[in-house]
């Protein structure tokens, strides 16, 4: 049974996700319906399909998309901490994955250089006056 | 050289820690052999045809005398005593062993490196032009660009599983000596009439088995829109390459399939929701990283008479090249000696020209996309002692830009996906051309050579460029001409190939095909084939009957 991972505590009875992204998938199209849902996953077929990251973003920063966010598909440990960088907080992990190891993998790296859905600021604009 | 911050070390740090843990989970059997691949190829490890192979980043190819001797330190303890400078402008290790990779990396970590992005399906080391900072014909330190471009590219939570990997380069100066043309992304920093700074970015450029010169899709780019712009052609790429076919993932692909109009309406639609967004830069950051880098403190001095003649002279007009500052000049020192293979450089040579670099050149150095190393801010007046100290370690050959100033990729005495050998290759060409004064009548010619399609050596843009094939488990040799770095044009093949025994001949042939038909010593190699075309030079080889099709020798060397 895979475990799922939101708000970095493992949950017993997730709810299922209303809408279920494709990597393939254009979510300009369901731009309308984003603030009605609660659940959306978005699906990573393999574990280099990166289509994934664009899209979390995309919800997130441009759709406005409030409610959970759930990686399913091969979701490892060693994915973890840039699907939350990039707007993911729950994560439904691939068969066989330990889930209290893959806990401690959200603070491997403690800063991003970069903007993102997490941290809209980019380090460049927190370094000022250091 | 950029100093790190305390971020900066910090990030680099940690990635060790966590190289080391999936490492060992991997060593123990808890991450799959695939899952372990996606993971150490983004940080430099391949598993090669004999060994491990670690590619160390140099970011921008800029490396100071501290940082060479670990190198050479590492190679020595972890390796077999060398390493060898790759046209990416990193320095890789072809022996060490797996479990020791993450000591590697944190011994590298004492000294600000790493080996992060240097493989992989993500964005690659920043490549730049050789001469950034010191260049009479700059518009801006390319360096300054390149770490910007570093950091915002170090770790990039959407950018870190690509379709492919992705490689940029920038270049600061008015020439083009870093290739912009045929890499995924090119930036060129230009002035506009209103004497602002910016850049033209180029993308879809590359080599590899689809070889492609790029197209311009923004001829001036304001400075402070550079990462907005850049994660606007990555998100367009990220989203919409192709993942059903990796022969097909390059963004070169995406660019053709679309038509670069199309794809420039779908990155400037996306680029219109990040523009003027936080990821926009300011001056104060452009000064921030601009005051992390360590200047040379230039002397008011005058230029010298250089000597003309001799072996000195000789040294002189490929070797050193022209500075800024006056009295000032910089140096290329050859990795191409004959006999070496191109890019090798043994633990010792590692320490002494760092020794060097203290003396003659503010302790610093740079790699070369040709597989050369330069000290860019020598005295003019140091010149000669400089060259002695060169010549005794075999560093002073006069070939730059010269026939024998081969780029050259491992091939298969290394790698896995060579289809043939290319170092040997190199060297019975570098044997065939070891009279100096017939090397510097024939003049400028990139001669370059890949073991295989993937074009790690850069033959599409060679003068003329050999390419190793594979037939029926046989290794032969294809000669393409015609191509340039930059402008950039890609070589055309000359006819049937060749056996390895034969290659140093068809050379000799196309340069004697050269010589009879330049008009003057000015017109060079690559002149000619543009002016008379590829036919005269494929008569005259294929005219030699070791050479036709027909009767050609199966023999191959062992």
């Amino acid at each position: 049974m895979p475990i799922l991972i939101r708000n970095r505590q493992i949950v017993d009875e997730p709810s299922p996700p209303e809408l279920v992204l494709e990597p393939g998938d254009d979510p300009a199209a369901h731009a309308e319906r984003f603030s009605g849902l609660n659940v959306v996953a978005i699906n990573f077929p393999k574990y280099g399909d990166g289509r994934g990251y664009s899209i979390a973003r995309l919800l997130r920063e441009r759709y406005g998309y409030k409610g959970e966010l759930r990686a399913v598909g091969v979701v490892a440990r060693d994915h973890l901490q840039r699907m939350a960088q990039c707007g993911f907080d729950s994560f439904l992990l691939r068969e066989g994955e330990d889930a209290q190891a893959a806990l401690a993998a959200f603070d491997e790296l403690s800063e991003a250089y970069q903007a993102s859905a997490a941290q809209p600021v980019p380090l460049f604009r927190r370094r000022v006056g250091r | 050289m950029y100093l790190y911050d305390d971020i900066d070390q910090r990030l680099v740090d940690e990635r060790v820690a966590q190289f080391r843990d999936q490492t060992r989970r991997f060593l123990e059997g808890r991450l799959a052999e695939d899952d372990f691949r996606a993971l150490r190829l983004r940080n430099g490890l391949y598993v090669q045809r004999y060994a491990p192979m670690l590619r160390i980043a140099i970011p921008y190819g800029l490396l100071s005398s501290r940082q060479l001797r670990k190198l050479a330190d590492i190679a020595r303890r972890y390796d077999r005593g060398y390493g060898h400078f790759s046209t990416r402008q990193n320095l890789q290790l072809n022996w060490p062993k797996l479990a020791e990779v993450p000591e590697i990396l944190a011994e590298l970590a004492t000294v600000e490196m790493h080996a992060i992005q240097t493989s992989g399906n993500c964005v690659r080391n920043i490549t730049a032009d050789q001469f950034a900072g010191v260049a009479r014909d700059e518009i801006v330190d390319s360096f300054v660009w390149c770490e910007l471009i570093r950091q915002w590219s170090t770790f990039h939570p959407e950018f870190s599983y690509l379709p492919r990997k992705f490689k940029i380069a920038v270049n600061g100066a008015v020439a083009d000596r870093a290739a912009t043309f045929v890499h995924d992304i090119g930036i060129h920093a230009i002035r506009n009439s209103e004497n602002e700074v910016g850049f033209k970015v180029i993308v879809g450029g590359g080599l590899g088995r689809t070889p492609v010169v790029g197209h311009v899709i923004r001829e001036f780019l304001p400075w402070p829109h550079l990462l907005t712009y850049l994660d606007a052609i990555l998100r367009v790429y990220n989203r919409h390459g192709r993942r059903d076919n990796i022969h097909k993932a390059r963004i070169k692909i995406l660019v053709k399939e679309r038509g670069v109009d199309k794809f420039r309406e779908e990155v400037d639609a996306e680029w219109a929701q990040l523009k003027d967004g936080p990821a926009t830069l300011t001056a104060g950051e452009i000064e921030r990283v601009a005051g992390r880098f360590t200047r040379p403190r230039y002397q008011n001095l005058s230029n010298q008479n250089l000597l003309k003649e001799g072996p000195f002279g000789a040294w002189v007009k490929r070797n050193v090249h022209a500075h800024k500052m006056r009295g000032y000049a910089a140096v290329t020192l050859s990795l191409k000696k004959t006999g070496v293979p191109p890019g090798d450089v043994t633990s010792e040579q590692m320490e002494r020209i760092a020794e060097l670099a203290d003396h003659y050149s503010f302790g610093e150095l740079r790699v070369t996309h040709e597989q050369n190393l330069v000290f860019a801010d020598v005295r003019q007046a140091e010149l000669h002692g400089l060259w002695q100290e060169l010549r005794a370690l075999g560093l002073a050959t006069p070939n730059i830009g010269l026939l024998t100033n081969i780029i050259c990729c491992p091939g298969g005495d290394f790698c896995s996906l060579a289809n043939a050998k290319s170092i040997p290759v190199a060297e019975a060409i570098q044997r065939r051309f070891d009279d100096l004064d017939y090397l510097h009548d024939i003049g400028d010619l990139d001669l370059n050579i890949s073991g295989c399609i993937n074009a790690c050596g850069h033959h599409h843009v060679g003068h003329i460029g050999i390419i190793g094939v594979d037939k029926n488990g046989e290794e032969w040799y294809q000669v393409e001409i015609g191509g340039n770095q930059a402008p950039a044009s890609l070589g055309k093949v000359i006819g049937p190939s060749f056996a390895r025994a034969d290659v140093a001949n068809v050379i000799e042939r196309l340069i004697e095909t050269y010589l009879e038909l330049r008009d003057s010593e000015s017109e060079r190699f690559v002149d000619v084939v543009h002016r008379a075309g590829v036919e005269p030079f494929k008569k005259h080889v294929y005219a030699n009957p070791d050479q036709k099709p027909a009767d050609r020798r199966r023999a191959v060397a062992a």
